[in-house]
């Protein structure tokens, strides 16, 4: 079946792409789930999105050649950077910021696709994901964007990880607690413009949070929730590959539904673990 | 003499109108063991957050090991268990092992990783609190009592001179309570580390403590709790603004 995926330029970018952001997706989303930001990945698809519109606004109307892409990763970026002043401004609502954010990225995303002459198949490409849209530069991009995500999480990982437990603790502790949340969220804007093209606006924050959402159940401690929620990214992403290319449908859809199987089947094993370890104890 | 771990000199705090702490004057020397008690709303978590730094007094004079509070550098002398230790997120994946990790992340500094020597102390600290045989179990599976003592750990493993510990026996039951202040009291003597436990818990503490402190706007009372013991309900109810029937325990 994989046959295929390694006989084809366009199959394999889309692999490896896949297999890069199977394992960033989870890894940095470990740490979204455990802080109570899932919903933060959804706010900032939507303004990646209207990046995105606006790249193919530009290319539309003036012939300016910017990569939606690219325009995609800015946006996302720079959308993360508001979501942190919002989050300052309202204290007591720090949640307030993610409808502002989500709404905005969807209010320009209208403006731009429409002054662009509406729906193409490039912008349905984006929204649910593609199997053959991966280009090789998109690849060479993503690569570099999973080398830098990877060494940063791993440089800072005990900053992070301690600001995710216990926030006052690691302020009481000296740890620079804003300057590492600042570089965890803009981490988290480049995991995200860099799955789209795969997964696509509309699911991407689910291959952040449904793989995590499953490992969390069953692991015991963090580095065992990132690794298995990264071994249940890659599964998804691969058999939303496969489907997706076999079924000519967007991968985006399988790579939710497997995530969700596995999800369901870490719930079940969960609960008969847990009913025979009460039975033992009664017996 | 002997630098105080902690001085405060006529230390005043107020949110917005309405003042919290008025003039307090509180020192603490090396080796004590010093309750501070009062009633809810006294302004002891006001006091622990300007010793923490995470507050800034705006008349007054705090100095933490002789250096004043602005200025001070080495955190890591000190170590913190909050109130909110027992309310964090249940659901975390995190062992013991790594909870108590965090307590090494400032020290181990930035751009360095753990070491060997780093793992030992951790397992060092677990032990001291007598967790050993939990250490690699999710802290949410573990009882209130329990998981308030990984939080020991963590403040222990950096090997802190001053511990300061804030309400830490809320939603502990009172078996483990008195196993609690029986391992503080332990370290406090076997160790040399200074404590400072703020509690309103104030039978169980004049048993442990070396020093009693009381604490409502101001400091009404510091003295051993002897003597805490001798004052009579008059001058509680003066302190607490209400009658108190203190329950006290014998030694």
């Amino acid at each position: 079946m994989l046959s295929s995926f390694l006989q084809y330029e366009f199959l394999r970018n889309a692999l490896y792409t896949g297999l890069l952001i199977g394992f960033i997706g989870p890894l940095l989303g470990t740490f979204v789930v455990v802080r109570r930001l899932s919903l933060i990945a959804d706010a900032l698809s939507h303004v990646t999105l209207s990046g995105i519109a606006f790249g193919l606004m530009l290319d539309k109307k003036f012939g300016v050649g910017i990569s939606p892409f690219y325009a995609g990763m800015s946006f996302s970026v720079i959308g993360s950077v508001f979501i942190e002043q919002l989050r300052r401004v309202y204290k007591a609502y720090q949640e307030l910021a993610i409808p502002i954010i989500l709404s905005g990225g969807v209010g320009l995303s209208v403006i731009f696709i429409s002054l662009a002459d509406g729906f193409n198949t490039d912008l349905f490409n984006y929204l649910f994901g593609s199997v053959t849209a991966v280009s090789r530069q998109d690849l060479w991009t993503i690569l570099i964007v999973a080398v830098l995500v990877t060494s940063l999480i791993a440089l800072f990982y005990k900053e992070l990880f301690m600001l995710s437990f216990d926030e006052e603790h690691a302020v009481v502790s000296g740890i620079h607690a804003r300057r590492i949340h600042f570089l965890f969220i803009v981490l988290t804007a480049l995991v995200i413009a860099a799955s789209i093209r795969i997964v696509g606006v509309l699911l991407v924050s689910a291959l952040m949070t449904l793989p995590v959402a499953a490992s969390i159940r069953i692991a015991r401690g963090f580095k065992q929730a990132i690794l298995l929620s990264i071994v249940f990214g890659e599964v998804s992403v691969i058999s939303g590959l496969i489907f997706g290319y076999y079924f000519e449908i967007p991968p985006g859809g399988t790579i939710v539904v497997t995530s969700i199987l596995i999800l369901l089947v870490t719930i079940f094993v969960k609960q008969v673990i847990q009913r025979t370890r009460t039975k033992r104890v009664k017996t | 003499m002997t630098t105080p771990v902690l001085s405060i000199e006529n230390v005043s705090y107020s949110y917005e109108q309405k003042e919290v702490l008025e003039h307090i004057d509180f020192t603490i020397q090396p080796g004590s063991f010093v309750g501070l008690v009062g009633p809810n709303g006294s302004g002891k978590t006001t006091l622990i957050k300007l010793i923490l730094g995470l507050l800034h007094q705006k008349r007054g004079d705090i100095r933490l090991f002789g250096k004043p509070i602005d200025k001070f550098k080495e955190w890591d002398r000190i170590g913190f268990v909050s109130q909110k230790a027992n309310s964090f997120n249940s659901g975390f994946p995190a062992t013991v092992y790594e909870v108590v990790s965090m307590g090494l992340t400032s020290k181990v500094g930035y751009f360095r990783f753990f070491k060997k020597k780093h793992e030992e102390k951790i397992k060092e600290a677990v032990h001291l609190v007598g967790m050993s045989d939990y250490i690699h179990q999710n802290i949410g599976d573990l009882s209130g009592g329990q998981q308030q003592r990984i939080f020991i750990a963590r403040a222990l493993v950096s090997e802190p001179e001053f511990l300061i510990l804030d309400e830490p026996t809320v939603g502990v039951d009172t078996e483990n309570v008195h196993r609690f202040y029986k391992m503080l009291r332990d370290l406090n003597k076997n160790k040399g580390i200074t404590l400072l436990l703020v509690t309103h818990d104030i039978g169980t503490m004049t048993a442990y403590a070396s020093d009693i402190a009381c604490l409502n706007k101001q400091i009404h009372f510091h003295g051993d709790p002897e003597s805490f013991n001798d004052l009579n309900d008059q001058d509680l109810s003066n302190i607490y603004g209400h009658p108190v029937n203190a329950v006290t325990h014998d030694h």
